[in-house]
């Protein structure tokens, strides 16, 4: 009765893998195309969301790159540059996502790249691929560290075997003439510009509820004081600060209570995009307006598509990015350094925009959209 | 006459104290004074209207129904593994974020963007069901042929479940705009009250049903106190845990559709996330031994609206970010001393003496 039991829990769980398998491959097929000929067209190739589109994207741009730039660069040096690229997991947010995509599209043969890609949300695990890396003879070491300490070793390590490291997105407490250089996001500048646009509408009078991510956190972090600080220094009133930790469920529950105190208020300030979604729900459960002309300005963070679309619509009334393509800076970088130049600045910080619902355009939805 | 009354009421509070409602009830009735006298707005229900033009009722305590019903669902299903396996599965969560990555998968039809439903909502649920109980007979399946420890048997799944989830749907965010999906964790059009109470009313009736016709208590039971003398007595106890992963999974499939039903998408890395801490903290309350064997259902309901009053209280009093997660550890920590058996056992006797006192 046990192995009989046992047996057919088995055989259907293969039949199940299987079957989802089978389907998930047929639909991700012209997923891929679709992803392959945006990306084409779009300079961008980030546009793609999952690997596998991702990867097709990137040999497609890059058949069309090829014939120009990449391929002098790769002719003239005869070999490929070889970097090992340590991230964390692209599943852990529509951010990584983007960020994998686009490193995927940049460091790939076609322009001169042999490029090795680890991931883990683990410290330990990632010092284990970089000296992994190190022992392969990389040239260049790309990371994207998990956690800020830790590194010292490791890096004196690839100093010593003549690796060069650049870091992205993420900065560490080492020193600085461990690395080349750290290409980061100012997350307190996103902040502020948010801050800065809020100003700018003239309300009137502020009553803000402000949903913070995950406390500690450099963006929540960042994100917070700029709120924090000018709503001080302009006698604003925040009605709600609390945490609901990047999630989106939490921060409906964080909004209905306040609708359910009956307080007034009239911007929410959501430090992501999950959680002024979630807020935005609870502001239609309870018959509130928002948006463009509604009673609530809706604040969000990072860019995801579905936000901008929003913001589109009229829903939301601002977007600040989180830039997560780097790697044309690591590029340059990377350019910069073979070519025997230096780098001037050891700090690199990105670019990043604010979108304002009443000027932004579908352009900027495909283009930043991630 | 009187003397006997008197007994009469300490043998009723003796007996009180000794039943595992006491302490559920007591937290309730504690929370619900607390917020009384604190604030009575806390408890004011109203009518609005909300931005689809139904007429639905707020105010607090219609919000804790609502969210509390999530887990309320999830504790049913983990009283039964806690009961039979001695243990708890610590992958609610993550299932949680396959079984609703897997609906909207089936929704969506693997168009991020899908302007209409590519099948009809009962059917992805049915599909997600089945997903979502495989995934809970994999589990059970760990424990009961391959003897380990639950908890280690499900961080398995809590491990690599979100990851199983964003595959799902190739890593994007679907988004559902077909307005019939957002009735599920919202308001049905003209019904006041939020859906995911109703849901959570049908599911208790189920497993009330369940445990009153069939043997499951019983079996369930049995395994939990003394596994070979239940098989001694014919029962098949590797069959009686996988059962009881198999019917969490069905919890946790309804648990996925009310979450991304209320924002009518998901978030792999966040949604749910720590639930499985909530839900195993609501077989605590619910006074439930956490080593298995005999079990409470009520009870445990009750833990999760606790937990929701709680969370619902704290969010009304502006506890700041950085010290919301001490608060709540305080409250538990109160709540499980308290029913903790060593501690009840001591004021059962304390009210036994007071008893034999009077009757002296």
């Amino acid at each position: 009765m046990k192995k009989k039991l046992a047996l057919l829990l088995v055989a259907g769980m293969t039949m199940a893998s299987v079957i989802g398998c089978g389907s998930s491959a047929e639909t991700t097929a012209p997923a891929a195309d679709t992803a392959a000929d945006t990306a084409a067209d779009d300079a961008a190739a980030d546009t793609a969301a999952d690997d596998a589109a991702a990867d097709t994207a990137a040999d497609d741009a890059a058949a069309d790159t090829a014939a120009d730039d990449a391929a002098a660069d790769t002719a003239a040096s005869g070999e490929l540059i070889k970097v090992g690229i340590i991230n964390n997991d692209p599943n852990e947010s529509g951010y990584r996502t983007a960020n994998d995509a686009d490193l995927k599209a940049t460091f790939c043969e076609a322009n001169g790249y042999d490029a090795s890609f680890a991931y883990s949300l683990k410290n330990e695990e990632q010092i284990n691929s970089a000296q992994q890396f190190i022992q392969d003879g990389v040239d260049y070491l790309l990371l994207s560290a998990a956690d800020t300490s830790g590194w010292d070793s490791v890096l004196q390590d690839a100093q010593a075997n003549g690796v060069r490291v650049i870091l992205f997105d993420r900065t560490i407490d080492a020193d600085p003439s461990l690395y080349e250089a750290s290409i980061v996001s100012d997350m307190r500048a996103e902040g502020d510009k948010a801050v800065e646009w809020m100003k700018s509408q003239n309300l009137g009078e502020y009553n803000i509820i402000h949903i913070q991510g995950v406390m500690g956190s450099a963006a929540q972090i960042g994100r917070s004081d700029a709120l924090t600080e000018t709503a001080a220094a302009e006698g604003w009133n925040i009605v709600m600060e609390q945490t609901a930790n990047w999630n989106a469920e939490e921060a409906q529950q964080i909004v209905q209570s306040v609708i359910d105190s009956g307080e007034s208020f009239n911007v929410i300030y959501a430090e992501n995009d999950n959680m002024a979604q979630g807020a935005v729900a609870a502001l239609d459960s309870a018959g509130i307006t928002h948006g463009v002309n509604g009673d609530v300005k809706i604040i969000g963070f990072d860019t995801n598509k579905f936000a901008l679309e929003e913001l589109l619509a009229g829903n939301w009334n601002y977007d600040g990015q989180c830039n997560p393509f780097q790697s044309s800076y690591i590029d340059d970088i990377i350019k910069t350094l073979e070519s025997g130049g230096t780098i001037s600045e050891k700090t690199i910080i990105m670019d990043e925009k604010g979108f304002d619902a009443e000027t932004i355009t579908q352009e900027d939805v495909d283009t930043y959209g991630i | 006459m009187q003397n006997q009354n008197k007994s009469g009421v300490s043998v009723f509070l003796g007996r009180l104290v000794r039943s595992q409602y006491f302490i559920p009830l007591t937290a309730l009735l504690l929370l619900a004074v607390f917020n009384l006298i604190a604030d009575p707005a806390f408890f004011k229900i109203t009518v609005t209207t909300n931005s689809a033009g139904n007429r639905v009722l707020a105010g607090t305590p219609i919000t804790i129904l609502d969210y509390g019903s999530e887990l309320a669902i999830l504790a049913i299903g983990m009283t039964l593994v806690t009961a039979a396996a001695k243990g708890q599965d610590i992958s609610v969560g993550a299932a949680v974020a396959i079984a609703g990555s897997f609906i909207l998968r089936m929704l969506s039809g693997g168009n991020a963007n899908a302007a209409t439903l590519q099948m009809p909502i009962i059917c992805a649920f049915l599909l997600g069901c089945i997903v979502a109980m495989l995934f809970g007979a994999f589990n059970g399946v760990l424990v009961a042929f391959f003897k380990i420890q639950p908890m280690i048997a499900t961080l398995i799944l809590y491990t690599a479940g979100r990851s199983i989830a964003a595959w799902f749907n190739n890593n994007e965010l679907p988004i559902i705009k077909d307005a019939s999906f957002s009735y599920i964790g919202g308001f049905i059009p003209g019904i006041p009250i939020p859906t995911p109470f109703f849901i959570m009313v049908i599911c208790v009736v189920i497993i009330t049903l369940v445990l009153k016709f069939t043997n499951l208590r019983l079996y369930a039971q049995a395994v939990g106190i003394n596994e070979n003398s239940a098989r001694l007595n014919g029962l098949n106890p590797a069959a009686i845990k996988i059962l009881s992963f198999v019917i969490l999974g069905l919890c946790v499939a309804v648990v996925g559709l009310i979450k991304v039903s209320r924002v009518s998408s998901i978030n792999y890395s966040v949604i749910a996330k720590d639930i499985e801490m909530d839900a195993i903290l609501a077989v605590a309350l619910g006074g439930n031994s956490l080593s298995g064997g005999k079990f409470n259902m009520a009870t445990s309901i009750m833990g999760a609206y606790i937990i929701q009053f709680l969370t619902q209280t704290l969010y009304k009093y502006k506890v700041p970010s950085e010290a919301l997660p001490a608060y709540k550890a305080v409250v538990v920590i109160v709540l499980v001393i308290m029913s903790a058996p060593t501690v009840r056992e001591f004021f059962s006797s304390r009210m036994k003496k007071v008893k034999v006192k009077e009757v002296a």
